[in-house]
């Protein structure tokens, strides 16, 4: 009898080629993806990371929602032209807190990991409301629809709520402040931003484009400008996370 | 079931009463229709039912094909769909004003609705129309149950529609190639348990004693997707009255699980499902045996393993460690053997056969598939190799990659069988050759002039975006680079009109095949005077 005939135990019982199949088919993922979970390498031990202020992260959303990801990267890859294009590799701790990842898979546009604070508000809102207005051979879509959206930001606690569950260090005290601290965001007075600054290191204040309260576009804004700047690269030791 | 659907009626109207968004309380609506509609139509199938549906009729199997007739005409229409909004975006990539500013215009939103009006659309409903005639064909019995293949064809094709708005209406996950939100991805989840349970039923009521080549990739094809779907789309709701929900995943580990979910919606959605095709349609239409048994087996099992492995492909150079990176790549220059073990058995089953090309151009179409998926599959290895993916990622080559594909394997195959299917199921003669020949010729065209611009364009960015000048810095703004990639962004519109004209004249020859009058003489009549 040869080894061949020996196939015929799954050519003859279903559900014994269904459980091969799956023994077969589940090794390749296990293999690859349960050792990210506690390998404590794969992500670095790095200051500044923190999770989106309740603005960013409503901008974010509208980030996801149009599907920007389809034509910017996030990721900027260890190679030297990139690197200087677009400013230091990205870093996995950088996409911790990011519920989904949005590192993208197509560069019709530019990378935009580190587009935080390269332009200013101003050119931000030109450019998202008619890009050929400031890059003339541009080929993105104009988002104009933005900047006449008012954010609705009635449920923005619970999706903080859903955050926290999954690991993103939301703590009760910035879910509970959550709406005054995105509209606080968005005054740019001196010393508003000072309370949420203690919860969010580093957060920067925007101008709100709106007449009757904050806009789709200041949501997308504010996401964009803090893109890549919360690690401090000055002080950062590639070699401190080899083990 | 008829008082399951209509509670699911009811409570997706009252979610829809409470719902946080319009375009999710839209979508409620949507399901509570389908539910009383489901809910009626049982009703009415249940006064109406004859009294046994026989499982043979004269000693033969009473094949059921109503279920493959729906997901056959679904599958031309979702196609012609597809691709025109797979033109609409090429378009756009060119002239950018197109969209007019119109959210549910931009490319951001149209995107996924190609992709999934191609991939699960069109080729799902491919799918389910060839699988469920090759499992009954291969068993010899009837499709298990009389609801339950309407329900799985049905249910997936309201996902579609689910889907499909939901992209328009700015609801997604962007997740590539998972973009559906939470609650289209639990339906689709209960849909394919209900697919899986007719096909396994339909496989225990065989009268063969073997199960055939093809099932065994359409049964790996059905248990790997449901786990793909499930692992990546783990998320949690908001709300039960909101539309947005969170991955559970983050960051790096998210990255894997996409990757690992769609490398092998291409693995497969695209491959091992389609192989399934050709194992039936090839030889069938060839009049020939398979070729070897023995590479049957071996690339079966090699394929369905190494697949799993290649995902982190998609990741070199980024964040993800170097050593899942590095096992990605290898396990993808592996796949090259058994990919080309499936190619070699299709081409090969062709022996004796080969002057058929000449005078059957749907025969011509389905070997011309087997030849881009041994392209793609040798292109796709080459692209896994890290240095060449540093300079192809990001890119059009991806695109171009895709497409050939896309466009060359799926599409090829996928016509060929409707070509042979739709005949069959009708019980009538198709149309016109001579149109297959032309729908043959101009999509073939179209998918050259859009694999090569796509090359081209492809490597001439992933040039120009490392290219040094002689004082070591960098050569090129962004922008120049968009700027130079417009002749192949119009090269490429062109080619995927071609594509799309084939496609229409198709659904013209399948249109004058179903209205004809004329009865085809049955095979199994025809075979009636030998008992």
């Amino acid at each position: 009898m040869s080894l061949w005939s020996k196939h015929a135990i799954f050519e003859k019982n279903s559900l014994v080629l269904l459980i091969g199949i799956l023994i077969v088919v589940a090794i390749g993922g296990l293999v690859e993806i349960g050792p990210l979970f506690y390998l404590k390498s794969t992500i670095e031990t790095v200051d500044g990371v923190r999770p989106y202020t309740p603005l960013e992260l409503a901008g974010r959303n509208i980030y996801v929602r149009e599907g920007c990801y389809l034509c910017h990267s996030q990721m900027i890859r260890s190679l030297r032209d990139e690197v200087e294009r677009y400013g230091h590799y990205s870093l996995a701790a950088e996409s911790k807190y990011d519920h989904p990842f949005q590192w993208g898979s197509k560069r019709t546009g530019p990378d935009l990991a580190r587009i935080g604070g390269k332009y200013s508000d101003d050119w931000q809102r030109g450019h998202l409301t008619n890009p050929r207005s400031v890059v003339p051979g541009s080929v993105m879509p104009r988002y104009g629809f933005l900047a006449s959206s008012p954010l609705e930001y009635t449920h923005i606690q619970e999706d903080m709520k859903v955050l926290k569950i999954e690991g993103v260090p939301y703590t009760d005290d910035m879910i509970a402040k959550a709406k005054d601290d995105l509209n606080a965001q968005l005054n740019t007075d001196d010393g508003a931003v000072a309370g949420l600054a203690t919860r969010y290191p580093k957060v920067v204040a925007h101008a709100s484009n709106g007449a009757a309260g904050p806009t789709e576009q200041d949501a997308l804004v504010a996401y964009l400008q803090m893109l890549g700047t919360t690690v401090d690269f000055t002080q950062f030791n590639d070699k401190a996370s080899w083990r | 079931m008829i008082v399951v659907s209509l509670v699911g009626a009811v409570g997706a109207l009252y979610i829809a009463s409470k719902a946080y968004t319009a375009p999710y309380a839209f979508h409620m609506i949507v399901f509570a229709l389908a539910g009383f509609g489901g809910a009626f139509a049982t009703i009415k199938r249940y006064k109406n039912r004859p009294a046994v549906i026989p499982q043979e009729i004269n000693g033969k199997p009473n094949y059921n094909y109503g279920p493959i007739k729906f997901t056959s005409i679904a599958a031309v229409f979702w196609g012609i769909a597809g691709f025109l909004v797979g033109l609409i975006i090429a378009l756009e990539l060119a002239f950018p004003d197109l969209s007019m500013g119109l959210p549910w215009l931009n490319f951001g939103r149209l995107r996924p609705l190609h992709t999934s009006a191609v991939i699960f659309a069109f080729g799902g409903n491919v799918l389910l129309a060839t699988s469920f005639y090759v499992v009954q064909r291969t068993c010899r019995a009837r499709l298990a149950g009389e609801i339950a293949p309407w329900f799985v064809v049905l249910g997936y094709n309201l996902f579609i529609v689910i889907a499909g708005t939901g992209y328009l209406l700015g609801i997604t996950q962007s997740k590539e190639y998972a973009e559906p939100e939470w609650y289209s991805d639990l339906w689709l989840a209960i849909v394919w348990v209900a697919y899986l349970l007719v096909f396994l039923v339909t496989l225990w009521k065989r009268k063969e004693p073997h199960i055939y080549v093809a099932n065994w990739f359409t049964l790996a094809f059905i248990i790997t997707i449901a786990m793909l779907h499930i692992g990546n789309n783990a998320s949690i709701p908001v709300s039960i009255f909101s539309p947005k929900s969170y991955i559970v995943w983050s960051g790096v580990q998210d990255a894997m699980f996409q990757w690992w979910y769609g490398h092998n919606a291409v693995g497969f959605y695209l491959t091992a499902a389609f192989l399934a095709i050709m194992y039936y349609f090839v030889p069938k239409r060839a009049e020939r045996p398979v070729y070897s048994y023995r590479l049957s087996i071996i690339h079966f099992w090699a394929l369905i393993f190494m697949y799993i492995w290649a995902g982190p492909h998609h990741l070199h150079y980024t964040a993800l460690p170097d050593w899942t990176q590095t096992l990605g790549m290898t396990f993808s220059i592996m796949l090259w053997m058994p990919s080309w073990g499936g190619m070699i058995n299709g081409l090969m089953t062709l022996s004796g056969a080969w002057d058929k090309l000449r005078t059957d151009p749907v025969l011509r179409m389905l070997v011309v598939s087997i030849a881009f998926y041994g392209m793609s599959t040798f292109e796709g290895p080459l692209m896994s190799i890290k240095v060449v993916n540093s300079l192809s990622h990001y890119t059009d080559w991806t695109i171009g990659h895709v497409h050939s594909g896309a466009l060359g394997w799926v599409g090829f195959v996928s016509f060929g069988a409707l070509y042979c299917l739709i005949p069959w199921v009708f019980n009538r003669k198709l149309y016109s050759l001579k149109l297959v020949n032309w729908h043959f010729w101009v999509a073939t065209i179209g998918i050259v002039l859009y694999i090569t611009a796509m090359w081209v364009s492809g490597i001439l960015q992933g040039l120009m975006w490392r290219a040094y000048t002689a004082n070591g810095f960098l050569e090129y703004s962004f922008i120049e680079t968009v700027e130079a990639m417009f002749p192949f962004y119009v090269i490429r519109a062109a080619g995927g009109g071609l594509f799309l004209i084939g496609a229409l004249i198709m659904a013209f020859n399948f249109y004058k095949t179903i209205a004809s009058p004329e009865l085809a003489s049955a095979p199994e009549a025809a075979l009636a005077p030998a008992e």
